[in-house]
């Protein structure tokens, strides 16, 4: 499903991914772990599509297709969604408004007609409720004074809305307390479907516990140096990055 | 048909697009002959049967006119304009100086209809009374009948002038007087119409009242002058909007707008105004040059101005409040948004002479393209005054780097128990908001239209629910092509 080679990106003029090279069968769900600064965000960046992220070598595929041709607007209509480490507030826009807005411009993209409000609402309303997440928090502007562990929780809700084919989970574990990594967890879990992938941006193995990843990889200075099964995660809370780094410098 | 050629042609479908009112209605006009002189005011007077008063009111306030200089403390800058190559009246032949709905040429009926505001009562926005207002006259008020049994006037103010005299007569130039300033004694010299309303004391206006206007001359000006007076203990709610054609000249509207408020009563005043604002390299638009000012004559009275303002080359207005009475409130909300080469000065002035009155302004200027927006406030404590309140926050959001944004507040406090608080932010919408809308599916420019709509909700929340929605669709449309 997703094809990554051989590939290098560029921000600000600085090369931060050096030759990474990874493959996600459609179905599977892996896990990408490493060092702080070693270009995972920027990875899931360039997975979605943001503007400054350029590819200065290498290739993306997304089921056959040149992911790097499309726009954002356009691989989030095609089923790509990242749930962001650092999630965005916009003032004076309604969650709500901001979820009708998002679905009905992707079914649009499709050629599909627009979900009317009260249909939005009671899809909101359900998903909502399996993550815990409150009505007046759906009423308040986007992100605007959340908490951290809310503004994850909201990400795994438009994950839940908008049922992509590939999802990048990008540290949606950090800030969360354990009874939110469980919702999270089983909100990920509920997608898991052979026609869906799904990357999982994590440092800590505890969230491996409760979604168990396919394949890990661990990224260090823009490359990946190592990849294992899932007991690769308890081996790195064991020993660190330290003697992985070592090897790949 | 070539690429290029196809280009073309999209191009300019798209350029139509932008500015959806820009078409002409063909109809035969009447003008006065080009230029100002004593006898233009005279045909203009003749034209609309005007009682001597009248006429004597006009003279005086040309004499004075022509001594009188255009002023350039503003942050705007145009060619100087030639007061006397332009036309002072025009209207569609054979207006009769009354007519009902059913007599109206079809064509206007069909321009406003293209406007989206029907002029037949049973097609009519629920809940909405309409005057239409066409170059220089009035073309049709809807609900008169219905407004009439609740005792209000609603009507074009040259059939009060003739049918309301002692009215027309106590109220008019009481609040912006005739020398008030350049425009405004232009205007009090050759206004042609505008709307009257009165509502009787202790009436709640039984529905919205709106004023909508329209230029479709070329070479003229368009002088409106609105005068509505809410008696004791009423409650009127009026909306005006305004749209022009495309062209390539510089059209000036200078309007003048009183509102008195006496005891008790209160006047929500809300404006979406879309006159033409040119193209994207700054030729032709609208010069708008207005003079807005209510006046809380009475205790305990409040007026509330809300402005969306989008359209308009040069857009000049402050629309104040004079806080005359005790306990008085008054309320200016604004949204202003420049494009391209658009120059917004806009602001307010909050005068507060009665004691314990309270004012509040809410500013949100937004800027993109190479366009200058610029708030400009007054708020005045006279000695008189104890216990004055105010709160002012302006909110400025720049879109791309060319465009320019100022605040100019004027604080004035002579009175040691005022309390003035004001507020000032600049921002920018973040790359990271685009992005995050843009990854959920949203494209460029829907996702500026919701960002910029969150950073006006204060302001579009005032508006009247039936206006809201267009509103928000027009701040949108505005911004067009100003990302990217
Ligand atoms: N605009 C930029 N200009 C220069 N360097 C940048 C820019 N943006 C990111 N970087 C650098 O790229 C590197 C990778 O950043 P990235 O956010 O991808 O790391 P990460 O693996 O997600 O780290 P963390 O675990 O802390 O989230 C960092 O060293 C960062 O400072
Ligand atoms: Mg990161």
């Amino acid at each position: 499903m997703l094809e990554i080679k051989d590939l290098h990106v560029a921000v600000g003029g600085k090369e931060i991914l050096k030759g990474l090279t990874l493959a996600i069968a459609a179905g599977q769900v892996h896990a990408i772990m490493g060092p702080n600064g070693s270009g995972k965000s920027t990875l899931s960046y360039v997975l979605a599509g943001r503007a400054g992220y350029e590819i200065t070598q290498g290739s993306i595929r997304y089921n056959g297709e040149d992911l790097n041709a499309l726009a954002p607007e356009e691989r989030a209509a095609k089923g790509v969604f990242l749930a962001m480490q650092y999630p965005v507030e916009i003032p004076g826009v309604t969650t709500l408004n901001f979820l009708k807005t998002a679905l009905n411009a992707q079914r649009r993209a499709r050629g599909e007609s627009d979900l009317d409000a009260m249909s939005v609402l009671k899809l909101v309303r359900k998903k909502a409720a399996a993550l815990k997440i409150s009505e007046d928090m759906l009423k308040r502007a986007l992100n605007v004074g959340f908490s951290g562990g809310e503004k994850k929780r909201l990400e795994i809700l438009q994950m839940a809305m908008f049922v992509p084919k590939l999802a990048i989970l990008d540290e949606t574990d950090s800030g969360l307390d354990i009874d939110a990594l469980k919702l999270v967890a089983e909100g990920v879990n509920a997608l898991r479907a052979p026609d869906r992938a799904m990357v999982v941006i994590t440092h800590y193995q505890r969230l491996l516990n409760f979604i168990v990843p396919d394949r890990i990889h661990v990224l260090a200075h823009g490359k990946i140096v190592a990849e294992g099964g899932k007991e690769l995660a308890h081996e790195l809370e064991a020993k660190g990055y330290e003697h992985l780094v070592g090897k790949a410098a | 048909m070539s690429s290029a050629a196809r280009e073309t042609k999209k191009q300019v479908a798209e350029i139509g697009e932008k500015y959806k009112y820009g078409f002409v209605t063909d109809i035969e006009m009447e003008r006065a002959p080009r230029g100002l002189t004593q006898d233009t005011v005279r045909y203009i007077s003749a034209k609309k049967g005007e009682p001597q008063w009248m006429l004597d009111w006009r003279l005086g306030a040309f004499e004075r006119w022509q001594q009188m200089k255009e002023p350039n403390w503003a942050r705007v800058h145009y060619q100087k304009i030639d007061y006397q190559n332009a036309y002072y009246y025009a209207a569609p032949k054979n207006t009769p100086l009354k007519q009902s709905l059913d007599e109206v040429d079809p064509k206007l009926l069909e321009t406003y209809k293209k406007l989206g505001i029907p002029l037949h009562e049973q097609m009519a926005l629920a809940g909405v009374a309409v005057d239409a207002v066409f170059d220089s006259v009035s073309v049709a008020t809807t609900f008169k009948a219905k407004l009439n049994e609740a005792g209000v006037i609603f009507c074009p103010i040259s059939e009060a002038i003739r049918d309301h005299s002692d009215l027309v007569k106590k109220y008019l130039g009481t609040v912006v007087p005739v020398t008030d300033n350049f425009f405004a004694t232009l205007n009090s010299a050759v206004f042609s119409d505008g709307t009257f309303v009165y509502v009787p004391k202790g009436v709640r206006c039984p529905m919205e009242l709106s004023t909508y206007f329209r230029i479709n001359a070329s070479e003229t000006g368009q002088f409106e002058r609105t005068l509505i007076i809410a008696d004791v203990g009423s409650y009127v709610s009026y909306l005006e909007g305004c749209t022009a054609p495309k062209r390539d000249e510089n059209q000036l509207h200078a309007a003048v707008v009183e509102l008195v408020a006496l005891e008790g009563a209160e006047i929500k005043y809300s404006t979406v105004q879309n006159w033409y604002p040119g193209d994207e390299n700054g030729l032709g638009g609208i010069y708008n040059f207005v003079t807005k000012r209510g006046d809380c004559r009475g205790d305990r009275s409040k007026i509330s101005w809300t402005q969306v303002e989008t359209g308009s080359a040069i857009t000049w207005k402050y629309p104040s409040c004079i806080l005359r009475g005790d306990d008085t409130v008054g309320e200016f909300y604004s949204i202003a948004i420049a494009n391209n080469f658009q120059q917004a000065d806009t602001g307010t002035k909050m005068i507060h002479l009665g004691k314990n009155t309270r004012s509040r302004i809410i500013s949100k200027g937004i800027s993109a393209g190479k366009a200058n927006n610029t708030y400009r406030g007054l708020v005045s404590v006279h000695p008189k005054a104890a216990n004055a309140r105010n709160y002012t926050q302006c909110d400025s959001l720049l879109i791309g780097g060319k465009c320019g944004a100022h605040t100019v507040p004027y604080i004035e406090a002579r009175n040691p128990t005022a309390k003035i608080e004001h507020e000032a932010t600049t921002s920018k919408i973040a790359e990271d908001q685009l992005f995050y809308c843009l990854q959920r599916g949203i494209p460029q420019e829907e996702a500026v239209a919701l960002i910029v709509n969150g950073f006006c909700k204060e302001v579009l929340q005032q508006l009247p629910m039936e206006f809201a929605v267009e509103a928000q669709k027009l701040v949108g449309i505005s911004l067009e092509g100003s990302v990217g």
